[in-house]
């Protein structure tokens, strides 16, 4: 080995030592990062989380105690609802792009999706309030959900579209082949094949339009009270928290911690249950 | 090899076949590649018919026009005629996934419903086009699989993922899949070639067999699995069809010389 070639090859190992450290480096910045927004949201929450909280009212200012019953139930009934309408449009809109061969109408919608998750959220909730609030003449909890159902389609697109492009051709031909027509082929077998990849785009537009509280601002707008009424305001944790944590008051931020580690176990819990409940039944 | 596929055009049945199919002045295109070129010819009932020659010959999608599923491609399309017991398959309102029940097909590649099971691979084709009586599905199921020579290597494990079988027993459950909604004509498209030796003739075993009760016809690389097997062959070339006749005579005499060149290893 000549002496040149012993120095290709001491840097060449000295540049794949520096990329690898480079990539380590990154990924712990990341989960280090991540467990402490975790760490931080458990210690300042978790002190505040009882069963009273979960379950009673807001209590008016130096009361003490007080809950987001209210608000829990409220973000699922706004987010429920808005998953309704969305995931039929997203999903279809995906399957119509992708399936129904028309390769620029394919790219068309992806790069529709891809601007319209750049919208602000907040312009979103503009948007609906032009739309379902005006006409409508009040806030309303059905107003947050058309609000949050725009947030979720592109997601839900772009995330769908993803999912089907994971299903090879051939089974697609497996199942036309067999006098099958392309709509049951898309029902019965493309989307079966890839339902657990597009349960993680809804769980990844699910998640994103619960913790989101601007569009809620001037759609559904908050209520310190009880109401499952669509068409009243409706109170939800992340309005809770935006509130609670500009209020100057102590015990408001102490519940506005609490609120925030409620959402992030919400999350947690639904895509663990997915997981579970789209688990293949094949698997071993 | 040659002798076995002598054997078998010397039985009497062999002559008093009619043809099942006809293919007339077939032209296929994808986009502006002109891959099938004004091919004629008729393929016999019960027999088997091999299509050979080298990649790009157009023999895949010769195949693959017979049941409509050259068009699933995009930019695909076709001309010409091909008439099934005499109904041409092209004419206008003739419903494509009729054709496609009763023309089934094999793959090149194994291709298993990933999701389902082994039974519910092979009762797919019944139950999504709207069987779901429980009895019949299980008798059609194992007739399917028995028929593929499977049954007896899945009937304890018909609950076991389709996709976890070995790639040759994959390939036969795609046949019994085929089977299942019980086509007239049967289409293989390179089925062994992603197989190995016992595997293939495993497959060509059970094609011979197949032949008793259906129209088969066979797309191959494989000059002897087409000499072993086939009772016709056609050979392919640059997308038209150089020459069609009785396999013994393919291989023993051929007509054409490019025919000769391309069997005797001259080319392609």
């Amino acid at each position: 080995m000549g002496a040149g070639e012993k120095i290709r090859l001491i840097r060449r190992s000295l540049v794949d030592k520096a990329a690898l450290g480079f990539m380590v480096i990154s990924t712990v910045l990341t989960i280090c990062v991540l467990g402490l927004i975790l760490g931080y949201v458990i210690i300042q929450g978790s002190g505040y989380i009882n069963w009273s909280f979960l379950t009673s009212l807001p209590t008016p200012v130096g009361e003490g105690g007080g809950g987001i019953a209210n608000a829990l139930v409220g973000s699922l009934i706004v987010v429920g609802i808005a998953s309704l309408m969305a995931v039929p449009i997203g999903v279809g809109a995906a399957v119509f792009a992708n399936e129904y061969r028309s390769r620029w109408l394919g790219w068309f919608v992806r790069f529709l999706a891809d601007v319209f998750t750049g919208v602000p959220a907040i312009v979103v909730g503009l948007f609906a309030y032009a739309m379902v609030v005006q006409p409508m003449g009040s806030f309303s909890a059905f107003s947050g959900s058309v609000a949050y159902a725009f947030l979720m389609i592109p997601i839900l697109v772009i995330s769908a579209q993803e999912a089907l492009r994971l299903v090879p051709n051939s089974i697609r031909e497996a199942s036309l082949a067999l006098g099958v027509p392309v709509w049951k082929t898309i029902l019965r077998i493309v989307l079966p094949t890839c339902s657990r990849a597009l349960m993680t785009g809804l769980l990844l537009a699910f998640a994103r339009a619960l913790g989101e509280a601007s569009p809620m601002l001037f759609t559904a707008f908050g209520n310190s009270f009880w109401n499952v009424d669509l068409t009243k305001p409706i109170a939800t944790v992340p309005l809770v928290i935006y509130r609670y944590a500009v209020a100057p008051y102590d015990d408001w931020h102490a519940q506005a911690w609490a609120a925030s580690l409620i959402l992030v176990f919400i999350v947690l819990i639904a895509s663990s249950l997915t997981r579970l409940a789209f688990r293949s039944r094949l698997d071993d | 090899m040659i002798e076995a596929a002598t054997k078998r055009l010397e039985a009497p049945i062999v002559d008093s076949k009619r043809p099942i199919l006809e293919v007339n002045s077939l032209n296929a295109y994808y986009g502006k590649t002109h891959a099938v070129k004004d091919v004629s010819l008729e393929i016999q009932a019960q027999a088997i018919t091999a299509m050979i020659g080298p990649s790009g010959c157009g023999k895949s999608t010769l195949l693959r026009c017979i049941n409509r599923m050259h068009e699933v491609t995009r930019g695909a399309s076709a001309t010409g005629q091909i008439l099934l017991d005499g109904r041409d398959l092209y004419a206008a309102g003739v419903n494509v996934t009729q054709v496609r029940r009763r023309v089934g097909m094999v793959f090149q590649k194994p291709n298993p419903f990933p999701t389902m099971s082994i039974y519910e691979n092979v009762a797919a084709g019944l139950r999504l086009n709207g069987l779901h009586d429980r009895k019949a599905l299980d008798q059609r199921v194992e007739r399917s699989l028995r028929m593929a020579a499977l049954w007896d290597e899945v009937k304890d494990r018909l609950r076991r993922p389709g996709a976890g079988l070995s790639g040759g027993q994959q390939q036969r459950l795609c046949i019994a899949r085929a089977l299942a909604i019980d086509p007239e004509v049967l289409l293989l498209d390179e089925p062994c070639s992603a197989l190995d030796p016992v595997s293939t003739s495993r497959i060509e075993e059970l094609i011979i067999e197949l032949s008793k009760n259906y129209t088969i016809v066979i797309v191959t690389h494989n000059l002897q699995q087409a000499s072993r097997v086939s009772d016709y062959t056609a050979f392919m070339y640059l997308g038209e069809l150089i020459e069609f006749s009785k396999t013994e005579k393919m291989f023993r005499n051929p007509d054409k010389k490019q025919t000769e060149d391309y069997i005797t290893g001259r080319f392609g």
